[in-house]
């Protein structure tokens, strides 16, 4: 019988196969390709590795980055916090005294730790990626198996360049059709999670598959690897294609020469064969898709911007209706409120989730020639400092600048709320980051999860609203002349 | 890490689905970089709240926390894992636990037990009709016994296996150095390395 994606790549990284020992069954001893590592969740581990006396196993496969805890602005003054100065400042010895290849603030291959690996070429086809974060499940878009692993997994693999691993189970994602102008892969994520619930794919690893993910660009399909963990699961893949190939082909570590020549080679054999199964299959149309938004404080809260905020009683499952009823209270909403009538405060445009260029490009094509709503605070922070770098060459930075915005360095920021860009409590924001969880973005706070296009529509308006809520910009406002509004969606 | 083959402790229902990583830990306290010291920052939002279940007698002294489905969702932290241990916490129910979390859990000796969610409901009830019933979390057997309930839980085999005989996994993996020697030298040379480095 055929394999699916996941198992290939799983079988190709086995050190040693579990056995039974004693009645007990060994999990499998899995060898890791690409170890990311960044400020918060690693100097525990470089600590237990220095007690225990042990050396790193591989620094050659191992690279750092300062993101989660650095501030987005004034970034050549010394942190302010001394507790974060403090992280940032053990990153940096951690790094040195290990021999890690580190990108710091202010380097400009400094970026979210899911944005660089992609950016430099690291990450490709066919790797088992691991990072002490849950988001690294991004770098599957390429068709590696990429996981999000504790601190003490970050030592583990700091040790030995192993992990010992229990098999997943699989899942397919089907998603067939062409999206509608104006509905992107953010869209497809959050109703997939919807779907299936936060808890859906707990166990799994999840392939995206159909014409609709075929269609996607790599920016747009690490968006939705991205969120995998937002459905419980461990890992989501796409598997590679030419629409890979082209992205990886002259990056700084992409194979050069007759490597390149082998490992696309090796690529193109990593796909679900045609008679391998999966454990558990899901299907989504792509035509019937509108642009998601989330109403409450989980991701798998979310309905159409169509539609308006659930009510408590809509649910069967007592444990969902408690928490509609939580989150309601927490959202400050009533229940049959169009999400259209949902006036916000702040718009957050960043975040591993959708940072890359395209997703600035995308909000910027939304935002030319027109005003911000007076009463918006829009935030602008570019995935990595190389993105902020394209952007301002493409000048999408003077579009947001002209239109109120604020430009920022590269960094988490607002996302997960550990530096200075935090929610006031109270304060509303649509977010096109991963996570609307109580005070995630600043204590009291409150999100709703959008596409990029979203929330430039949004800050255009005021309330949440899609482009097509838009009036037209009127002709000369819209010089220079661009190629159109739509080209980039999807 | 220590041996344990039984725990015995007060139960603490959180009657809550989705209690997610950002709520056991905020983000604001993963600026520390000790792996100790993080009982202050447990449920710290929710700990304002002088209602809240952990604030009361006697559940403030409590070990076994019950909770709702999903617990532990969202972030990869293993300071929510620390920050429950500092607490007290030995031993957490739940009838779904993010993957991550579970994780995490096996390596720092805190018991994630999957019980089905009708007897979770069982336990909840005891639990606040009778304030301060201890729960017994018996890894050998893979029971817990609340009052008269005594349900089953389920852990992965060779989790339950390292946390009784009190193994690290780190010296675990490196009696197979020599298979993760020879693994290397199979590795195809198109793979990338960080070193030297190229921008």
């Amino acid at each position: 019988m055929g394999k699916t994606l996941a198992e290939k790549v799983w079988e190709s990284h086995i050190v040693r196969r579990g056995e039974v020992v004693n009645g007990q069954a060994e999990p499998d001893l899995l060898y890791i390709d690409l170890h990311l590592v960044h400020e918060v969740t690693s100097p525990q581990a470089f600590e237990g590795l220095r007690l225990a006396g042990r050396k790193l196993r591989r620094p050659d496969l191992t690279i750092a980055t300062e993101d989660h805890n650095t501030p987005t602005i004034n970034i050549d003054r010394p942190i302010a916090d001394p507790t974060s100065r403090t992280q940032i400042e053990t990153l940096r010895a951690n790094c040195r005294e290990f021999g890690v290849r580190l990108h710091s603030l202010g380097d400009a291959q400094q970026g979210i730790v899911h944005i660089i690996g992609p950016q430099l070429g690291l990450t490709q086809p066919g790797m088992t990626v691991v990072c002490g974060d849950s988001h690294t499940s991004t770098h599957g878009a390429f068709g590696s198996l990429a996981m999000g692993i504790g601190t003490s997994e970050v030592e583990h693999v700091m040790a030995t360049q192993t992990l010992p691993l229990t098999p997943f189970k699989t899942m397919a994602i089907n998603v067939e059709g062409t999206l509608k102008p104006g509905v992107t892969s953010k869209d497809i994520i959050l109703a997939v999670i919807a779907k299936i619930g936060t808890g859906g794919g707990q166990g799994y690893v999840l392939e995206y598959r159909g014409s609709a993910i075929r269609a996607l660009s790599m920016d747009a399909r690490m968006t939705i690897c991205n969120m995998s963990i937002e459905a419980g699961a461990r890992a989501g893949m796409v598997a590679p294609d030419e629409t890979t190939f082209e992205y990886l082909l002259g990056r700084p570590h992409a194979p050069q020469g007759a490597d390149w020549d082998a490992a696309v080679e090796y690529w193109r054999t990593l796909r679900t064969d045609d008679d391998a199964t999966f454990d558990a299959e899901v299907f989504l149309d792509a035509n019937e898709l509108e642009p998601f938004v989330t109403w409450g404080t989980n991701p798998g809260q979310g309905v159409s911007l169509s539609q308006s905020v659930p009510a408590p009683d809509d649910f069967a499952d007592e444990n969902e209706k408690a928490a509609c009823k939580r989150a309601l209270d927490y959202m400050a909403l009533e229940a049959g409120t169009p999400m259209k009538d949902i006036r916000v405060d702040t718009v957050f445009l960043g975040s591993c989730t959708n940072s890359r260029v395209e997703d600035l490009r995308l909000a910027a094509d939304i935002i030319r020639g027109r005003q911000k709503d007076p009463n918006i605070r829009m935030m602008v922070v570019p995935g990595s400092a190389r993105v902020r770098l394209e952007a301002e060459a493409e000048g999408l930075d003077k579009v947001f600048k002209d239109f109120g915005a604020e430009w920022r360095f590269a960094g988490c920021s607002m996302c997960l709320g550990m530096n200075p860009d935090q929610l006031a409590p109270g304060e509303r924001c649509a977010s096109t980051s991963n996570r609307n969880f109580e005070g995630r973005q600043g204590k009291g706070g409150r999100t709703h999860l959008v596409s990029p296009v979203v929330a430039a529509a949004t800050a255009v308006r005021g309330t949440l609203s899609s482009p097509s809520d838009l009036d037209p910009v009127p002709p000369a406002a819209a010089l220079p002349a661009d190629d159109g509004t739509t080209s980039h969606a999807a | 890490m220590e041996k344990i083959t039984t725990h015995t402790g007060i139960g603490v229902p959180l009657r809550q689905s989705n209690v997610d990583t950002d709520q056991i830990i905020p983000a604001v306290y993963l600026k520390r970089i000790t792996r100790t010291g993080f009982e202050d920052a447990l449920f710290a939002a929710w700990r304002k709240d002088e209602n809240f279940i952990l604030n009361r007698e006697p559940f403030n002294r409590g070990s076994v926390l019950v909770a709702g489905p999903d617990f532990a969702t969202g972030s990869s932290r293993e300071h929510a894992v620390w920050a429950l241990k500092d607490f007290g916490f030995r031993a957490v129910l739940s009838s779904r636990f993010a993957d991550i979390f579970r994780g995490n859990s096996g390596k720092q000796g805190l018991v994630a037990a999957q019980v089905a969610q009708d007897d979770i409901e069982l336990i909840w009830k005891e639990l606040e009709n009778h304030p301060g019933t201890e729960i017994t979390v018996d890894l050998e057997a893979r029971l817990v016994t609340c009052g008269s309930i005594v349900a089953p839980f389920q852990i992965d085999d060779y989790t339950r296996w390292r946390l009784l005989e009190g193994l690290d996994d780190i010296g675990l993996t490196l009696r197979h150095e020599e298979a993760i020697t020879a693994y290397e030298a199979t590795r195809p040379g198109f793979k990338p390395t960080t070193l030297p480095a190229r921008t």
